[in-house]
């Protein structure tokens, strides 16, 4: 019994750490999921977004006085507003374009934020700290110490990904959304304003990786590269799952941080890869994907 | 060529031309002949340290060009066959004191060998999702060379020796060691332009054009795009260890996802699809960096503000625009 205790003691830090890391996944692949649906466009500065949802909780925090929970609120809706305007005067202008120009020009997007606040900020991180009321959440177990703030993430991010799965799946807002994915221009006809929608859509992609961002803020060390770390496993997962379903990418997303904590546990060195390497067999059986369409 | 596609950026309407010299046109030709001027006199004017890295740059820029101007393929981890090119030819060249141009052709190898099996696993999806495999597949080797032991992890392997060339010629002058980077590039440059002007790379470009068309006519369409990935792959891998050679260093920087944005940009710059784009760009962004080094992160920051201009405003790129006013294909 106590062996038990002392193997779970081990591994049940790695699974919790592998759920905050799945979280994570869960909603940047949510965000780019439903930008791609409706734009077409793969939303290379995703990361970029999400980290400036971090530094939009630092700032809030450190100039402005704005705690936590106020920054949950606000700084996915200023980094959002940031999105609907990089919508409108840019990537607007390519939805007749080959696809591949969307992931260029965010790509080029990415690189001017990451090197903004490389400018503004330096390289090293900032810290934010974890708000003083999830302490009481904290769980002490003999060696095993669960921060409580980590169990929040990962609630946290269930019901986002459930949230957005409601609206679009059981709203009228959600329907247009599906309708104008399948068929813009009939849903156009209709008289729903469509290029609006887009707008709207990559707004809220983008307020939500702000939202990931603010989320991980306490977690993570707010500096300007912590966007691209991250990003590029969510492509990855975003391949194993396909991009077709939105439920797919939240699945997807926990599971692979899940796979990634445990193989941690075994064999270290290989965590940082194992994304990978599941990608490079699911490319092998499924070309389109776990949950993807062909 | 479908309306908006990435690769129909750089050209113009094809007419049909005379193929003359070496396959290139009448203007090609006379491009080509100014390239080759300006590669042997810019050294007796310019820093040639600094031409070696354009000029490898324009060799790396080529070989990714090979897959993104003629087959349609973006990769957006051209970074791991460049960088392990790098790490290859520098341990050979260091740990076992391999003649340079051994070490080159083991650096070209090693990206052959890398763009086999990613270029097998890439090859199953097209357009962006391909982009994304080759970049993550690309993350995956950076993980590899921060944690296997020969590329020295955060250092990289530095002070590799130039050594001397076929056992006569003495790299460590500057002005040696640049008549064969000199070599090298064009020699990759004109094997480019062979193997797009072969009856192999006319099948290439009607992939690019037109994939299920291409099937129909009985080409094994996967296998063409395979071995493009692999040739490009291993231009790559020679860039890369030439590089290493030319500045005695190889880092992480060689094969981070940025130094795979780093190309698309230069590629881009000078025009998709373009013969001379690569070239141009590369020698755009280089001087660039150059220039703006002191600026430290707003070079980033610039570079961004490139790619976005370019693909709002200037998809033709430099050789795209001149070649459009000029009404040739260049």
């Amino acid at each position: 019994m106590d062996d038990l205790l002392f193997e779970l003691s081990l591994i049940l830090p790695q699974i919790i750490l592998g759920l905050v890391n799945g979280a994570f996944y869960a909603l940047l692949s949510l965000g780019l999921a439903i930008i791609f649906g409706m734009l077409n466009v793969i939303n290379f500065a995703h990361g970029a977004q999400f980290m400036m949802g971090a530094f939009a909780a630092w700032m809030l925090l450190n100039w402005l006085g704005i705690g936590y929970w106020g920054a949950l609120v606000l700084a996915p809706l200023l980094v959002g507003i940031i999105g609907i305007v990089i919508e409108k005067t840019m990537i607007a202008r390519l939805y007749k374009l080959d696809h591949l120009y969307g992931l260029l020009l965010t790509f080029g997007i990415a690189l001017v934020i990451e090197g903004i606040f490389r400018n503004e900020f330096g390289s090293s991180g900032l810290s934010y700290a974890t708000p003083p009321e999830f302490r009481a959440l904290d769980l002490e177990l003999g060696d095993f110490f669960l921060p409580g703030y980590r169990v929040w993430v990962v609630i946290v991010a269930v019901v986002m990904c459930l949230a957005t799965w409601l609206v679009i799946e059981k709203t009228r807002i959600g329907a247009y959304l599906r309708a104008a994915v399948e068929r813009p221009q009939l849903v156009q006809a209709f008289g729903v304003n469509v290029p609006r929608m887009m707008t709207l859509t990559y707004g809220a992609g983008v307020a939500l990786a702000a939202f990931a961002g603010v989320l991980a803020a306490p977690i993570y060390s707010v500096h300007p590269g912590m966007g691209a770390n991250f990003i590029i496993t969510v492509f990855a997962v975003v391949v194993i799952g396909g991009m077709g379903s939105i439920l797919g990418a939240v699945v997807t997303g926990f599971m692979l941080g899940l796979v990634q904590g445990i193989t941690d546990v075994f064999w270290s060195e290989a965590s940082a890869t194992v994304v990978f390497v599941i990608m490079a067999i699911v490319l092998l059986t499924r070309p389109a994907g776990l949950f993807g369409r062909a | 060529m479908a309306e908006g596609s990435i690769a129909a950026a750089g050209g113009i309407a094809a007419r049909h031309e005379e193929a003359g010299f070496l396959g290139f046109t009448r203007p090609q030709a006379l491009a080509f002949l100014v390239l080759v001027a300006a590669v042997l006199v810019s050294p007796f004017f310019l820093y040639p340290v600094f031409l070696m890295k354009i000029l490898c740059f324009a060799l790396f820029a080529c070989a990714f060009n090979l897959l993104i101007g003629y087959v349609g393929l973006l990769s957006f981890g051209h970074a791991a066959y460049f960088g392990m090119g790098a790490y290859v030819t520098g341990y050979a060249a260091k740990a076992w004191s391999v003649p340079p141009e051994l070490a080159i052709l083991m650096g070209g190898a090693i990206g052959a060998a890398l763009g086999l099996p990613f270029g097998w696993l890439a090859i199953r999806r097209t357009g962006i999702y391909f982009a994304m495999i080759t970049l993550a597949l690309a993350q995956m080797v950076y993980f590899f060379a921060l944690q296997a032991p020969f590329t020295g992890g955060e250092d990289g392997i530095q002070a590799i020796p130039r050594g001397t060339l076929f056992g006569i010629f003495d790299l460590t002058a500057d002005l040696t060691m640049y008549w064969l980077v000199a070599a090298i590039f064009l020699v990759g440059f004109l094997l480019i332009h062979r193997i797009v002007h072969s009856p192999f790379g006319q099948v290439m470009k009607a992939i690019r054009d037109n994939e299920p068309r291409a099937t129909s006519l009985g080409y094994r369409t996967d296998d063409y795009k395979l071995m493009a990935f692999v040739l490009s792959a291993g231009l790559a891998g020679i860039a890369g260890g030439t590089k290493a050679l030319v500045f005695n260093i190889a880092t992480l920087t060689d094969v981070l996802w940025t130094m795979s944005g780093e190309v698309v940009l230069m590629t881009l710059v000078g025009g998709l699809g373009t013969v001379f784009g690569p070239v141009v760009g590369a020698a755009v962004i280089i001087t660039m960096q150059n220039y703006l080094a002191e600026f430290g992160a707003w070079v980033t920051v610039i570079q961004g503000g490139i790619f976005i201009a370019c693909v709002l405003a200037f998809r033709r790129g430099v050789v795209g625009e001149i070649g459009n006013a000029l009404k040739v294909k260049l």
